[in-house]
């Protein structure tokens, strides 16, 4: 007789409805009574199709019962129990993959001296300080790096420059005049193309506003909340505080650059955990439309290092917040958390992810001398390296990279239901932590769990009670955040 | 569907692409193979697949004891193995072992005979 078990999946609820997120392949249906049952019956352990039916035959017709265990059959939620288990399929892309974000380092000074920088505190994997590349990217080099964007794109209509630092706007400079020059380009290549930046917006002078604000240049600010909670950290290397320079010049710029976004990046420590006192503030204060918080990348250990019991913390802080976010969403108004809008984005498309993120992949980062890395964390760094802007980058280093980062490789990660959204998680963190870009992230894998199983529950929520508003996710090309 | 509804778009994309194939599977469908797998019960023309490992790889499944490789080489097969002269030298050397997989070990040792030389 054939008895069929339970495959992987995640089950959740919401607005009174039970629904299943499948693994790996991340599509999430809706359950009707009968197989939310059949589900519940198999949940002690794989059972013949015959004894199911007649254990549901008191509230469920036979006829019903097998439709449904047909349906679930059909989805993979349900299996034969003696089929062995399939293997994750490990397929790498055969020809090079069409850039479609550059993060062009154009220098790797900073005016500020945050003390928990990857940069240039403790954990810093290229030497920024005396090491080979200089300090700031010629407009030579930022010209090939144009052109590297651009060739690399191959068949894509859009091109798409992150400029990234240090602190981007100490090279200003050489950052005008790139724009001018990758728009030219550009419109001889038959492509669009359009930028955005990472600063700290203390460089933000009112010609630089105007600048931005002409050239749409998509604009990130690097700010960890309200004076007390900024300057622990974000300090110039006077240690003097840096939000009563930037608060001003963020307002400047909030009130004259209307043609995008202008979104706030909050890096979370342990002394500054307070995730709605720094979302009250951005938003409510300096008027941003968006924030999104990380939590810092640091080796174990140090003093600013969020410890086990601090993802708790971060966790359930993040859930309140996320709360105002569905209450906000199902009444079509505006709330500005977009570590939820990313996440909901994800589960909507429901892609199951190879890699954790894009870099090597459509995303590379370029270091001041033109090497061109896995990201621009890694930009400068020889280990991670691919090529260079001026002589192309090596398709056999991709691919081997590739091979030995496929999600199919990481057995920590072959049980865990969220890897088709986490995989692992940050190259960067893992180097940082493990000493290896190969390593999952396992530090953090509850609360990667936790706060997926929150946005799953909201994404539901909002599926039931007001369907229309996952339209605007409907969008297949979606600007993925660089931090 | 009926029982299940499809709420993101991979999940549309599921209940899309499988619709084919569970129709054919409703209808009976496409020829199947038997259940379980069709396992060989003898050689090949040229190989013999089953005898050193199974279709997993391993030996678990393996379609005769290993032990009876001995006698498979030795009586059905043309597979050249070292085994006594049966018709002339060493008649009974396998007197002893009624059954390959429980008896291998009372397998006789054959010596050439000195007297006779």
């Amino acid at each position: 007789m054939t008895r069929i078990g339970l495959r992987e999946f995640h089950s959740f609820e919401a607005a009174g409805q039970r629904y299943l997120y499948l693994v790996p392949s991340a599509a999430v249906f809706a359950l009707d009574g009968c197989s939310a049952a059949v589900l519940d019956c198999l949940a002690e352990g794989p059972r013949p199709v015959d004894d199911l039916a007649r254990e549901l035959a008191a509230r469920f017709d036979a006829a019903e019962v097998t439709d449904t265990i047909a349906e679930l059959q059909r989805v993979r939620a349900l299996g034969r129990s003696d089929a062995e288990p399939v293997p994750t399929p490990k397929v790498i892309p055969l020809k090079p993959v069409p850039l479609q974000t550059l993060v062009v380092n154009v220098t790797n000074q900073c005016n500020l001296s945050c003390s928990y920088c990857y940069e240039y505190g403790e954990d810093k994997i290229v030497d920024t300080e005396n090491g080979k590349q200089p300090k700031f990217m010629t407009e030579a080099t930022a010209r090939e790096a144009v052109e590297f964007a651009l060739r690399e794109s191959r068949d894509n209509p859009r091109a798409h420059i992150t400029f990234f630092g240090g602190e981007t706007l100490m090279n200003f400079n050489v950052l005008k005049s790139t724009i001018a020059y990758a728009r030219r380009r550009a419109a001889e290549a038959g492509k669009d193309i359009d930028f955005s930046l990472t600063t700290n917006a203390t460089l933000l002078r009112p010609d630089v506003i105007e600048f931005l604000a002409d050239e749409r240049v998509g604009v990130t600010i690097s700010i960890d909340g309200p004076e007390d909670l900024q300057d622990k950290f974000r300090v110039f290397n006077n240690g003097a505080g840096s939000y009563a320079i930037a608060a001003p010049k963020i307002k400047a710029l909030l009130a004259r650059h209307r043609s995008r976004p202008i979104g706030a990046r909050v890096t979370l420590t342990k002394q500054t955990l307070d995730v709605r006192k720094i979302y009250r503030h951005l938003t409510g204060e300096l008027g941003f439309w968006e924030v999104g918080f990380a939590p810092v990348t640091t080796a174990p250990g140090r003093d600013y290092a969020i410890s086990e019991g601090g993802f708790d913390h971060l966790l359930s802080q993040f859930r309140d917040l996320a709360g105002e976010y569905l209450e906000a969403s199902l009444q079509n108004r505006h709330h500005g958390f977009s570590n939820v809008r990313e996440t909901l984005q994800e589960i909507h498309h429901g892609h199951a992810k190879a890699y954790p993120c894009g870099a090597g992949l459509g995303l590379m980062g370029v270091s001041t001398d033109g090497n061109v890395a896995l990201c621009h964390r890694f930009a400068g760094s020889d280990d991670h390296q691919f090529g260079t802007v001026r002589d192309g980058v090596s398709f056999e280093k991709q691919q081997q990279f590739l091979q030995s980062h496929h999600i199919a490789g990481k057995t920590d990660c072959a049980t865990c239901w969220a890897r088709p959204i986490c995989a692992g998680g940050c190259y960067h963190e893992a180097q940082t932590r493990y000493g290896s870009t190969n390593q999952p992230n396992l530090h953090y894998c509850e609360w990667i769990r936790g706060w997926t199983h929150t946005c799953l529950e909201i994404y539901g929520e909002l599926a039931a009670r007001n369907p229309s508003f996952l339209r605007q996710f409907e969008d297949e090309e979606f600007s993925e955040e660089v931090s | 569907m009926k029982h299940l509804t499809p709420v993101n778009r991979k999940a549309a994309t599921v209940e899309a692409v499988t619709k084919d194939v569970y129709a054919l599977q409703q209808q009976g469908g496409p020829p199947q193979q038997p259940d379980p797998p069709h396992i060989p019960n003898g050689c090949s023309l040229v190989f013999s697949p089953g005898w050193e490992a199974d279709r997993s790889g391993g030996t678990a499944g393996l379609c005769q004891p290993v032990e009876r490789d001995l006698f498979d080489c030795h009586m059905g097969c043309f597979w050249p193995a070292q085994v006594p002269d049966q018709l002339n030298h060493a008649p009974d050397w396998t007197a002893k072992c009624a059954a390959a997989q429980k008896d291998w070990r009372k397998i006789d040792l054959i010596f050439p005979d000195e007297k006779k030389k």
